[in-house]
C-alpha cells in the first residue's frame, strides 16, 4: 500500500509536479499494481542471483579514440534557452 | 575537560588523462570554448548509449595497484539518479557495490575502495544584465561533463589536518608518477572531499562527521581541515553536537558555511546500468597494468638512500612530494657525480620547498638551481645571497650566475674592499670595538652587521668575525 | 509491367527491382503515395521525397517505416510524448543508418506509445492509431503505427521496438508478422529508451521471409551500443523449415486461463497444421512464467524512471518554467510533458528502486528473471521451440481497458517472459476470430532467429492468411 506522503515523496523525488487530486488517485493505482506484482515476495529466492541481463553477461570495451563532437551550433540546436554559448537554466538556488 | 582526537578520512577525484570521455569519443580540453565538445552521449540526448573507454579501465587498474588495492575480476557500473542541472542524463553513471578496487594501503592510510565515474558538466552561475528585475541565470558547458575520475576513498585513518596534507601531497606524486592524471588542484584535475569527526582520545567508536567540500589547494585543504576542527572541538567542549553535514570552506575568510541541505535526504536509486553490461577484468589487462607501473614513491625513497646517501627522512620528504624529488634528481643529475648530492637534497627540502606551493608552475628549473649550487659550493656567492637569488629566479627566471654578474652578488672576500668594509665598521662604532678588544664576544654582532649591511650580504659572516678580531687585536 | 507493386512482398520486390522489372523511381513515388492515404493517424511524418541510400544495397530501394522513437536527423522523432513534441534529433539511430545503407531509405516515421509504454496506442500524445480491420478498435502498442501501416499497405514494411510485446502483439493485432530477436544482436544506439535491458528492435513486415530479410540488415555488433553483440550466426534468407520431427513445445502457463475462445481455437489449429507438417506437439513446463508479468512491472518501470531523467527541459523537448528555479522547472515540465501511462510508471519504478524497497521489488524482480532464463534454458533442452499465442485477445475497442492499468498489462502476458529472457520470438497471423486477426508466436533460444524465422514461415505457408481486408484502398 502506497499512501499519500509516499506519492509526494517519490513525485519528488522524479521531478513530477502534481496535483492533489492526482496524488489520491495515483496511490490507488500504484497500491493496486503493487498488489499484483507482490506475487513475486511468496517465491523462494534463496540463492538465486539477479540477472541484469539475460544474453552476454560481460561486456567490451571501446579504444580511447576521439570522434567528431557536434558543432556548437548544433549541440544548442533544439535547447529551449540558450546564451549563444551555453544551456541556460533556471536558478538552481531559488524556488521550491 | 576531556581530550578529543580528530579522525579524517578522504575522497579524492582524479580526473583521469585519457584522451577521450568515459563513455563517448569528445575529447575535453581545458579551457576550449564552452559546449564544443559534446555529442549525443555525453549531451545524455536520446537515445544515445554510454560505451566504455577502455583506458580508464586501464588507468583505473594501475591506480588499484599502486595503493595496493585487490582488483575485481567483474566490476559493475551503477547509476545514480539525481536531478541538477550539470548532469544531463539525470543520473551519474558511477559504480557502487562492486568497484573496480578495493581495499589497499599507502604510507599508513588504508585506502577503503577506488572506482571509476564520470565527471559532471560545468554550471556557471551568472546574474545576467538584460533580464527581468535582477533574476538571474545559469549556463551549462557540456565540455568537461563525462570526463573520467578516479574516485580514491580512505579509511578514517588519518589524525590531523598536517598529516592530510601530507598524505595527499604522497597521493598526488603517487598518482603523477602513473601517468595516469594531471593532477593539477588549480585546474581541477585533482579534487579533494574530507570526512571529519572528534572522538575522545581512547574511544574507538566514531563521532558524527561533516563533509568539507572544496579544498582547491594544498594549503586549503590544511588550513579547511584545521578550521573544522577547532569548530567541532569548541562545540563540543561547549556542550553542543555535531550535526550530520556538508559544509564549503571559503579560503578568503577562512569561514565554513554549510551548503543548503536538500530538504529530502538524499535517495539515489542506485541499480545497475542497463545501457552496460559488467567488465570484465582479465589477467592480460592486469598484467598490461603491471607491466607500465613506474617506481613508487617508497622505492623511490629507498633508491635515493642508498645511491645519494641521504637520511631516511629526508629521502621520503623528496619522494613523497613528486615535485621535489624530480627536481631534485634533475639538479643532481646536471651537478654530475661527483657532486654533493646531499647538498641539492637539503636546498630542494628546504629553500625550494618553502618557496614554491605544490603543483604550481611558478618554480625553479634544474638547470638554474644546479647552477646556484655549483656558485655556493664553489664559494662565489654566499648563502644569503644564494637565498636572495633563488627568489629571484623563481619569480622571474634567468641564470643564477647571469644575476650575480649584473647585480654584482659575488662574496666579498680575502681581498681589500672586505678589509676596507671592516675598517669602515670599527670606525663608525669605536666603542663597541673597544669592548671586542677587550674580549667581549658579545659586541661583535654590531660590528659584523655593519660589514654586511655595507657589503649587501655578500660577505662571509665567519671571516668577517676572524678579520675583525684579527685586525682589533693587532691594536 | 502492369502488376500493382505495392501488392508484392518486398522479397518479391527486391527481385523485381534486381531484375530491372520496377524502377526506383517508380517504387518510391508508388509508396509515397500510398503513405499519403494514411487515415489511421499511423504515420507521424511522411518524407517529401525518398533519399536514395546505399543505391545497390540488398534491400533494392523498398523504403522503409521507422516507429517515431528512433532517433532520425533532422525529421521529427518524438517517442509519441508532447515532451519531445517536433523534436529533431541530430544523429541518426545505427539502425536506420544501417538500413538506409543496405537499401531500405526511410519513407516515414509511424506513431507508438507514448515512450513505448503502452498495449493499444492510445497514450499516444498525437491521438490513437486506429485498427485497419476495425477502426473502433486499437491496434495494439506500442509499435501499433508501424503495424497498421504495414496492414494497411501504407508502407512496404517497418521498424518496431518490443520491450514486453511492443512488436509482437501489435503484429497479432493487425494481422501481420513481427519479429523480437534476441536481445542485443540488433543495436539500441538512436532508439529513445523505454527499459534498457529490454527494449529491442525488428522488424514488422507482412511476410515471415521480408521480416528475415529485414532482420539479417539489422543485426550486427555495434561500437556504439556495449549491450550488442555480434551474432553467431549469419541470418540467411528464410526457408520454410521441414518441420518433420521439430519439436514444439506448449507452456500451459502461458495458453490456459485467460485465454479468449477465438484465439484459443486458432490456436489449437495451427497446432494441428504443425503436426500435420511432421512436428511434435508437447505440454513443455515454465514454472515461472507465471510471474513474469510482475517481475517486468517492477524492472521496465524503474528502468525508465531513470532512463527519462534526462527529459528535463535543459538541452532538448519541452519547456515549462513557472519562475520557481529549476527543480520548480523540472516539475513543471515533466508533469505537463508526460502523459499520465508514462507518468504512473515513472512513478512506479522511482518506489521500486527507492530505498528501503530495492530489495524488496527490483532486487526480487532480477532473480525472478533469471528464474526464468533458467526455465527456458531447461526448455530448449527438450523442445526447439516454444508456441503459445502471442496475445490472449484479438484487438479490443478504443477506450474499453483505459482506465484500468492492470487489465491492460495483462494483455503482454504471453510476450512478456521472451523478453525478460531476451530470447527471440516471432508472431504471425493464424486466422481471424469474429473477423479480427489472430497472432501465434514462436520463441526460440538465444540466436535461432534462422530456426525461428524457418519455422514461421513453414506454417505460414499452410495458413495462408489473408490480409487484405486491411488494406486502404
Amino acid at each position: 500500500m502506497i499512501d499519500r506522503s509516499e506519492v509526494l515523496h517519490i513525485a519528488k523525488l522524479a521531478r513530477l509536479s502534481i496535483s492533489d487530486e492526482e496524488v489520491d488517485v495515483l496511490a490507488a493505482e500504484l497500491s493496486g499494481i503493487l498488489d499484483h506484482v507482490e506475487m513475486i515476495s511468496k517465491l523462494d529466492l534463496a540463492g538465486v542471483e539477479p540477472s541484469a541481463h539475460s544474453v552476454a553477461q560481460t561486456g567490451w570495451l571501446r579504444p580511447d579514440v576521439p570522434h567528431e563532437s557536434l558543432s556548437r551550433e548544433k549541440a544548442l540546436d533544439q535547447a529551449p534557452a540558450t546564451n549563444g554559448e551555453g544551456f541556460e537554466v533556471p536558478p538552481p538556488g531559488s524556488g521550491s | 575537560m576531556i581530550e578529543l582526537e580528530p579522525v579524517i578520512g578522504l575522497e579524492i577525484h582524479v580526473q583521469l588523462a585519457t584522451r577521450t570521455k568515459m563513455f563517448c569519443g569528445c575529447e575535453p580540453v581545458f579551457g576550449e570554448d564552452p559546449n564544443t565538445r559534446t555529442c549525443p552521449v555525453c549531451l545524455g540526448l536520446p537515445g544515445a548509449l554510454p560505451v566504455i573507454n577502455e583506458r580508464a579501465v586501464d588507468f583505473g587498474l594501475r591506480l588499484g595497484l599502486a595503493l595496493g588495492c585487490e582488483l575485481a575480476d567483474r566490476s559493475i557500473f551503477h547509476r545514480k539518479n539525481y536531478f541538477y542541472a550539470d548532469l544531463p542524463k539525470g543520473y551519474q553513471i558511477s559504480q557502487f557495490d562492486e568497484p573496480l578496487c578495493s581495499g589497499g594501503f599507502l604510507d599508513g592510510v588504508r585506502i577503503h575502495r577506488v572506482h571509476l565515474e564520470e565527471d559532471a558538466a560545468k554550471l556557471v552561475h551568472s546574474s545576467a544584465s538584460g533580464r527581468i528585475q535582477g533574476a538571474d541565470s545559469s549556463v551549462v558547458d557540456f565540455n568537461r561533463g563525462g570526463t573520467p575520475l578516479a574516485e580514491i576513498v580512505t579509511e578514517p585513518d588519518i589524525g590531523s589536518a598536517a598529516q592530510a596534507r601530507e598524505w595527499l601531497s604522497l597521493l598526488r606524486t603517487t598518482v603523477k608518477s602513473l601517468g595516469i592524471s594531471d593532477v593539477s588542484m588549480e585546474e581541477g584535475s585533482l579534487r579533494c572531499d574530507a570526512n571529519i569527526s572528534l572522538r575522545p582520545v581512547g574511544e574507538t567508536t566514531l563521532g558524527t562527521k561533516t563533509e568539507l567540500k572544496n579544498m582547491n589547494s594544498f594549503r586549503f585543504v590544511e588550513k579547511g581541515i584545521e578550521a573544522e576542527i577547532e569548530r567541532q572541538r569548541e562545540l563540543i567542549q561547549s556542550g553542543g553536537t555535531v550535526v550530520q553535514e556538508t559544509l564549503h570552506f571559503d579560503p578568503r575568510s577562512g569561514s565554513l558555511t554549510a551548503l543548503r541541505s536538500k530538504e529530502e535526504a538524499h535517495d539515489y536509486r542506485y541499480f545497475p546500468e542497463p545501457d552496460l553490461l559488467p567488465v570484465a577484468v582479465g589477467p592480460e589487462m592486469i598484467k598490461a597494468a603491471q607491466d607500465s607501473l613506474p617506481e613508487l614513491p617508497a622505492a623511490r625513497a629507498s633508491r635515493y638512500e642508498d645511491d645519494f646517501g641521504l637520511t631516511a627522512e629526508l629521502a621520503q620528504r623528496l619522494a613523497f612530494n613528486g615535485d621535489l624529488g624530480d627536481l631534485f634528481e634533475a639538479t643532481a643529475a646536471i651537478r654530475g657525480a661527483g657532486s654533493d648530492a646531499k647538498l641539492v637534497a637539503t636546498w630542494v627540502n628546504g629553500e625550494v620547498s618553502s618557496r614554491v606551493e605544490e603543483g604550481s608552475d611558478q618554480t625553479v628549473e634544474p638547470e638554474a638551481l644546479a647552477e646556484l649550487l655549483g656558485l655556493l659550493e664553489d664559494d662565489k656567492i654566499t648563502t644569503a645571497a644564494a637565498r636572495g637569488i633563488l627568489d629571484t629566479v623563481i619569480e622571474q627566471g634567468g641564470s643564477p650566475a647571469a644575476l650575480v654578474e649584473s647585480q654584482g652578488l659575488e662574496k666579498v672576500g680575502g681581498g681589500d674592499e672586505l678589509s676596507a668594509a671592516v675598517d669602515a665598521a670599527i670606525a663608525s662604532d669605536p666603542e663597541a670595538a673597544a669592548k671586542v678588544a677587550a674580549g667581549e664576544q658579545k659586541a661583535l654582532g654590531p660590528l659584523v652587521g655593519l660589514v654586511m649591511k655595507a657589503t649587501q650580504g655578500r660577505a662571509d659572516g665567519g671571516e668577517v668575525r676572524a678579520l675583525i678580531i684579527s685586525k682589533l687585536a693587532g691594536s | 509491367m502492369s502488376t500493382d507493386i505495392t501488392k508484392l512482398s518486398v522479397t518479391e520486390t527486391v527481385a523485381a527491382v534486381a531484375a530491372g522489372d520496377i524502377s526506383k523511381a517508380n517504387l518510391h513515388a508508388t509508396w509515397l503515395d500510398r503513405a499519403r492515404l494514411d487515415d489511421l493517424n499511423a504515420l507521424s511524418w511522411v518524407a517529401d521525397r525518398v533519399k536514395l541510400g546505399g543505391e545497390d544495397g540488398p534491400l533494392g530501394g523498398v523504403p522503409l517505416g521507422v516507429k517515431d522513437l528512433f532517433c532520425t536527423e533532422g525529421v521529427p522523432s518524438q517517442s509519441g510524448s508532447k515532451i519531445l513534441e517536433g523534436y529533431l534529433p541530430p544523429y541518426t539511430a545505427t539502425v536506420v543508418e544501417a538500413l538506409t545503407e543496405a537499401g531500405a531509405p526511410l519513407i516515414a516515421k509511424t506513431h507508438q506509445d507514448e515512450f513505448a509504454m503502452g498495449s493499444s496506442n492510445e497514450n499516444c500524445a498525437f491521438g490513437p492509431v486506429l485498427n485497419p480491420w476495425d477502426r473502433g478498435r486499437v491496434p495494439g502498442g506500442s509499435s501499433g503505427g508501424s503495424a497498421a501501416a504495414v496492414a494497411a499497405g501504407l508502407v512496404p514494411w517497418a521498424l518496431g521496438t518490443d520491450t514486453g510485446g511492443s512488436i509482437r502483439q501489435p503484429a497479432a493485432l493487425c494481422g501481420v508478422v513481427g519479429l523480437k530477436p534476441t536481445y542485443g544482436s540488433v543495436s539500441r544506439y538512436g532508439m529513445i529508451a523505454f527499459a534498457s535491458s529490454l527494449d529491442q528492435a525488428g522488424p514488422i513486415t507482412r511476410t515471415v521471409a521480408d521480416a528475415g530479410l529485414l532482420y539479417s540488415q539489422m543485426t550486427g555488433k555495434d561500437p556504439r551500443d556495449a549491450t550488442s553483440v555480434e551474432h553467431p550466426d549469419s541470418v540467411e534468407p528464410v526457408v520454410p523449415m521441414d518441420l518433420t520431427g521439430v519439436r514444439l513445445g506448449v507452456p500451459e502457463e502461458l495458453t490456459g486461463e485467460g485465454v479468449e475462445p477465438g484465439v484459443r481455437e486458432a490456436f489449437e489449429a495451427t497446432l494441428d497444421l504443425a503436426r500435420s507438417l511432421g512436428a511434435t506437439v508437447a505440454p513443455c513446463p515454465l514454472p515461472h512464467a507465471p510471474h513474469a508479468l510482475s517481475a517486468y512491472y517492477l524492472i521496465a518501470p524503474a528502468e525508465c524512471s531513470s532512463n527519462l531523467a534526462r527529459l528535463d527541459g535543459v538541452r532538448f523537448g519541452l519547456r515549462v518554467d513557472p519562475d520557481e528555479g529549476l527543480d520548480g522547472m523540472y516539475g513543471a515540465t515533466r508533469a505537463a510533458g508526460f502523459g499520465r501511462e508514462v507518468r504512473r510508471r515513472i512513478m512506479l519504478g522511482t518506489y521500486a528502486l527507492s530505498s528501503g524497497y530495492y530489495d524488496a521489488y527490483y532486487g526480487r524482480a532480477q532473480r525472478v528473471r533469471t528464474l526464468i532464463s533458467q526455465d527456458f534454458d531447461t526448455a530448449f533442452e527438450d523442445f526447439d521451440a516454444i508456441v503459445t499465442p502471442t496475445s490472449p485477445s484479438v484487438a479490443f475497442e478504443l477506450g474499453s481497458k483505459t482506465a484500468d492499468p492492470l487489465s491492460m498489462y495483462l494483455s503482454d502476458f504471453c510476450t512478456v517472459p521472451m523478453s525478460l529472457a531476451g530470447i527471440p520470438a516471432i508472431s504471425i497471423p493464424n486466422g481471424l476470430s469474429d473477423g479480427l486477426p489472430v497472432g501465434f508466436q514462436i520463441a526460440g533460444p538465444a540466436f535461432s532467429e534462422n530456426r525461428i524465422l524457418g519455422i514461421a514461415a513453414a506454417l505460414e505457408d499452410g495458413l495462408k492468411f489473408d490480409g487484405s481486408p486491411a488494406w486502404i484502398a
